[in-house]
């Protein structure tokens, strides 16, 4: 089967300094693959050259060496962006225009007839909750109702394939919320995403696979329960109510028992410590549960302890 | 080619958001208060000034237009990353710039239009009532077709200074760009001179870097028809089409060159 994206040993130096130019390099030797209906998040801090894959995969930068396809077919290949959608990070459009007009200038590109222009464009807008601000000027938009219209022209051409760099940045949390339902239901239409985050609750919460990468470098990719990094190493259970009795017990099981305020306990188990056990006990006891959650890196750990691994490793 | 007019009419629409069109209410402003002040002052004169305002007005305003325009037309796009979305549909960076041009043409063609209605209807108004033996002896008719021929130059004129002004915007900022631009417009209006500076000049590498602008650089006195028109005396039609031969010349080296440049450039 053609992989939805490909990409082999890509790479991106940019030249800086003014009087003796040097390079930079931003992305070094990238290879993944992306099946078609993936959602794949591609994660990592910022500066860590999500930003240059993206511009490269869009042509908006030329590779300084390596090499990348969109469904099968090579970069350059004009004919491929009338499948694919794109949102920038913090996208800007036209001022004067307004989110009507603007769908609409880029339904023409798109070669839509009039007819279906409208049909679409007032379509897109619908499902992405912008309704009577459609013809205000977009210069009247917020960030978080730019983001929206970023999202709407990407979605215009019902794309095979869409793109986007970072694409709950600037939202407030029902917006993230309904960007998170948008990507699913395009999963479930069978499309393929391809999204950049520093967030890791946005990739636990839609990927089917992730990409990690930091300075420029694939630091780790697969299914977040494959990387080892996320792994679940114990569960935090929070019980109320908890008698003396039982609190002996669960000391005897746990690795750490915290009073947090109250007659509330958080016990802390280790990865085999069979929380669901403990719970049904304790409830038996008469205790109520609050929470149980499992332990794991955050994606911030990982992006610290692999950069300063990268960071050793180059000196070494 | 279907996506060179989208980007062209978006120009077009972005320049009239932008009340570019506004300049034509204070050329006929300008016209009308001239031609007031004018007439009061000299009798047949007033005519001929007025052709002679009217036209220079026209050339001044689009200048205006083509530069300011015509400097911002890639980058601003590029400053501001609304190229981002844009580039990534099913666009070349050869069409996007072509567009551009394409649409600060038209915008450039439906000004001069009306500034050119504008100026025969001012002349209409004040050769009426003039007696036709006092008329007849005017070196040229008040609505003379003949300044369609300049207003034809100045058009070809702007065509050049707007690709002058765009392969600038390709690759530099506005403030650079608008320099750069009127730098050529300005040595180009002397080109002639340029040819023939060993006549005034000793040093050999002077001459050399003259002789080289003259060759370069494109002459833009060879469109000021102005006086002639006004004058009466008449422009030969191979000339115009010489001109216009001309002008498509230096037009399609510099598109050309504003597409090499822009096809290659990385937006960081």
């Amino acid at each position: 089967m053609t992989a939805a994206i490909r990409t082999r040993e890509l790479s991106k130096d940019y030249l800086v300094g003014f009087w003796r130019p040097r390079p930079y390099r931003a992305l070094d030797r990238l290879s993944i693959d992306v099946a078609p209906g993936d959602v794949f998040g591609f994660l990592g801090p910022n500066g860590a050259g999500k930003t240059t894959t993206l511009k490269l995969l869009m042509q908006l930068v030329f590779p300084t060496s390596g090499e990348a396809e969109i469904l099968g077919r090579p970069l350059g290949d004009v004919s491929i962006r009338r499948r694919i959608g794109y949102l920038p990070e913090n996208p800007y459009f036209y001022d004067h225009l307004t989110a009507e007009e603007l769908l609409d200038y880029y339904g023409r590109l798109f070669g839509q007839s009039a007819a279906d222009r409208r049909q679409r464009v007032g379509k897109t807008l619908d499902r992405l909750g912008i309704g009577a601000e459609r013809r205000l000027p977009l210069r009247k938009f917020s960030k978080g109702m730019l983001q929206r219209v970023g999202l709407a022209q990407a979605l215009l051409n019902d794309p095979e394939v869409v793109f986007l760099d970072e694409p709950m940045s600037g939202l407030d949390p029902l917006g993230r919320r309904d960007v998170r339902a948008l990507i699913l239901e395009l999963r479930d239409q069978g499309r393929t995403i391809f999204f950049s985050s520093h967030i890791l609750s946005d990739a636990e919460a839609l990927c089917t696979r992730v990409a990690i990468v930091a300075k420029g470098r694939l630091a780790a990719s697969g299914t977040l329960a494959d990387l080892k990094e996320f792994a679940i190493q114990g569960w935090e259970l929070v019980m109320a109510g908890v008698p003396p009795e039982a609190l002996e017990r669960v000391r005897a099981r746990a690795r750490r028992v915290v009073t947090i305020g109250g007659d509330r306990y958080a016990i802390d188990l280790p990865p085999d410590g069979r929380p669901e056990e403990l719970l049904r006990e304790l409830a038996a006891a008469g205790a109520t549960p609050v929470s149980l959650n499992p332990l794991r890196e955050t994606l911030e750990d990982v992006f610290v302890r692999r950069v300063a691994e990268m960071g050793e490793g180059a000196r070494s | 080619m279907s996506a060179i007019g989208p980007v062209a009419a978006a120009v077009f629409r972005e320049s009239v958001r932008d009340r570019v069109f506004y300049n034509l209410v204070l050329f006929g402003v300008l016209l009308v208060g001239a031609s007031i002040v004018i007439g009061q002052l000299t009798a047949g004169q007033d005519v001929k000034i007025i052709k002679d305002l009217g036209l220079a007005a026209t050339s001044l305003f689009g200048l205006f237009i083509a530069i300011f325009i015509g400097i911002n037309l890639v980058s601003k796009e590029v400053e501001r990353r609304s190229v981002y979305p844009l580039l990534a549909k099913p666009i070349t960076r050869p069409q996007f710039i072509a567009g551009k041009y394409a649409g600060l043409l038209l915008t450039l063609l439906v000004n001069l239009a009306v500034m050119t209605v504008a100026l025969y209807t001012v002349l209409y108004f004040l050769a009426r009532g003039i007696p036709a033996p006092i008329q007849g002896a005017w070196d040229a008719p008040a609505l003379d077709p003949a300044l369609l021929k300049a207003v034809a130059m100045i058009f070809l004129e702007l065509a050049v200074v707007t690709a002058v002004a765009l392969f600038f915007s390709t690759y530099s900022s506005p403030m650079l760009s608008a320099i750069f631009t009127l730098g050529v417009y300005v040595v180009g209006q002397f080109n002639a001179e340029l040819k023939r500076f060993d006549a005034i000049v000793d040093s050999p590498a002077a001459i050399a870097v003259a002789k080289a602008c003259y060759y370069v650089l494109p002459d833009f006195s060879r469109f000021d028809v102005k006086l002639a028109v006004v004058h009466g005396v008449p422009v030969p039609g191979a000339f115009m089409a010489a001109s216009a031969a001309y002008a498509a010349a230096y037009v399609a080296a510099l598109l050309f060159g504003a597409m090499v440049i822009f096809a290659r450039r990385d937006f960081k």
